[in-house]
């Protein structure tokens, strides 16, 4: 038991739990931001305060980062690992037929991870170390989260076009990773291999289609 | 037809390779590869310079020697096949083509186009075998195996350890001769006594012998001269996992 741990394939189950908490992650995170589309933004204002007020989220915060952590520690040190693998490369480059985001996670992931930096500081740093204006609601006190996110895509538009990059890159990731999640933990086989990936398909266009549509919304909204 | 190759040579394992340029006339479309680079060595000798060093064997695509990383595809062009099997019909008058040998950590290159394979010998050794007491050939259907079972161990007994999986791997993953390895004897009757063991064993010499890991690219799978597929990397994987969580060390 203390071998898995180092080992190839149990470095690369770590990778998977991560990834598939991560995507668990996503769905929520979605969701919630789908109510920005509707109405005048109470409705969004109150899921975003229900979630930074809920205590459950004082447990399940932590547990975001830790696996937003090893995710990415896992993955820097087996790509680091698996370049050494192969000192010397080839003069022609391969050309085995292989989908091009399973060859370049690490790309994809590491420009997910910019993406993160500057998402994080547009509204989390702010929600949880700034001043953000307030509203009521019924009464109560509420901070203005969609006054945020609104003034955010209607002040700067070329914010608009990194949160759809971001959506690009994540669904690029998703298309390889969601498959690939499952055949790390070996729960696949020759017929679910394909079914898998069409999931996963079906997936990275929810997920990403939904996180890019939010940033046009608003673009179509007010600068247009 | 005329052919220009560009091959790798390389005087023993420690020189410092490089490419040299041949052109060879004459060459038959109805030529294997090998017979091709045979009648290059027939005229380098002639000529009297030194020939290019590579391994064959059986010729019919059943012991794994031949091993050529022929324009960007480990066994060169066509599904399913084996450097053995690949014919100048596949190429073009006039065409120039690279000849590489395996690149991986794990294979380091012996001469010119040879790569050392010892790495596979001993994962083998690391658990690529039973050893319980079988006994005689049992009688036929005395010891039942189901039909999926024995489909299934057939196929992942395909694998001739060529090491095409390796060389096609950007990760130079053994991953895709391990699962082979492994599911064949945990599917089996006589195999599965030993399967957790198995499982540990060849995959921490696997590690050990500086192979990647597997980032499910399937390249291997695409390369594979017998056409093992990445569902059996599932079962490895889920294999070794079980392995893990039940197995006392
Ligand atoms: C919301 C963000 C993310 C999600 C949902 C996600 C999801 C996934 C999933 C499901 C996998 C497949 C795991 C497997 O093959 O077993 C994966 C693989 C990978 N991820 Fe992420 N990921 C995210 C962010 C990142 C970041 C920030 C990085 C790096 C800086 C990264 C780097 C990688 C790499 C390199 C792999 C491939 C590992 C391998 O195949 O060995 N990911 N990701
Ligand atoms: S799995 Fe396929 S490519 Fe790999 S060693 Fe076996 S036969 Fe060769
Ligand atoms: S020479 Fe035996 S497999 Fe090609």
């Amino acid at each position: 038991m203390t071998k898995f741990f180092t080992s190839s394939i149990g470095q690369k189950f770590f990778m998977s739990i991560t990834g598939l908490f991560l995507m668990v992650f996503l769905m929520v995170h979605l969701t919630i931001n789908s109510l920005l589309l509707f109405g005048d933004g109470t409705l969004f204002n109150v899921a975003a305060n229900f979630m930074s007020s809920n205590p459950l989220m004082k447990v399940v915060e932590p547990i975001l980062a830790l696996g937003f952590i090893l995710h990415i520690i896992y993955a820097a040190y087996i790509t680091l690992k698996n370049m050494k693998a192969r000192p010397q490369g080839y003069k022609v480059a391969s050309k085995t037929k292989a989908s091009w985001a399973s060859k370049n996670m690490f790309i994809l992931g590491a420009l997910i991870f910019i993406f993160l930096a500057i998402h994080l500081a547009n509204f989390f740093w702010k929600i949880k170390f700034g001043t953000v204006e307030t509203t009521h609601v019924e009464g109560q006190e509420l901070h203005n989260v969609y006054a945020l996110v609104a003034g955010l895509f209607k002040g700067w538009w070329w914010y608009n076009v990194l949160y759809m990059l971001g959506a690009i890159f994540l669904f690029l990731h998703l298309t390889h990773g969601f498959w690939s999640a499952f055949q790390t933990i070996g729960w696949n086989n020759e017929k679910w291999i394909r079914r898998f990936k069409t999931i996963g398909y079906i997936y990275a266009i929810i997920i990403a289609g939904g996180f890019a549509f939010i940033p046009l919304y608003f673009l179509l909204k007010f600068v247009v | 037809m005329k052919i220009k190759l560009n091959i790798w040579k390389q005087a023993n394992a420690k020189a410092k390779g490089k490419f040299e340029r041949y052109e060879l006339d004459g060459v038959d479309a109805e030529m294997s590869f090998l017979e091709m680079l045979d009648s290059l060595n027939e005229k380098l000798i002639k000529e009297g310079k030194e020939p290019v060093a590579f391994e064959h064997d059986c010729h019919e695509a059943i012991c794994g020697c031949c091993s050529l990383y022929i324009n960007g595809h480990p066994h060169g062009p066509g599904k399913e096949t084996a450097t053995c099997q690949v014919h100048m019909r596949s190429f073009k008058d006039g065409d120039t083509i690279t000849v590489e040998p395996w690149r991986a950590k794990s294979f380091p290159v012996l001469k010119d186009l040879m790569v050392d394979r010892k790495a596979f010998d001993k994962l083998m050794a690391a658990g690529g075998f039973i050893s319980i007491d079988a006994g005689q050939a049992p009688d036929a259907n005395s010891v039942l195996v189901g039909k999926i079972d024995a489909d299934k161990a057939f196929d992942a007994a395909a694998c001739i350890g060529c090491g095409a999986c390796v060389a096609a791997c950007k990760n130079s993953s053994a991953m895709l001769f391990v699962a082979a390895k492994v599911s064949q004897l945990a599917l089996l009757p006589q195999g599965k006594v030993e399967a957790k063991r198995r499982a540990l064993n060849m995959v921490a010499k696997m590690d050990e012998l500086g192979f990647g890991s597997c980032t499910n690219t399937g390249a291997c799978e695409a390369e594979c001269p017998k056409g093992i597929g990445i569902d059996f990397i599932a079962k490895l994987n889920r294999e070794y996992l079980s392995a893990s969580f039940s197995e006392a060390e």
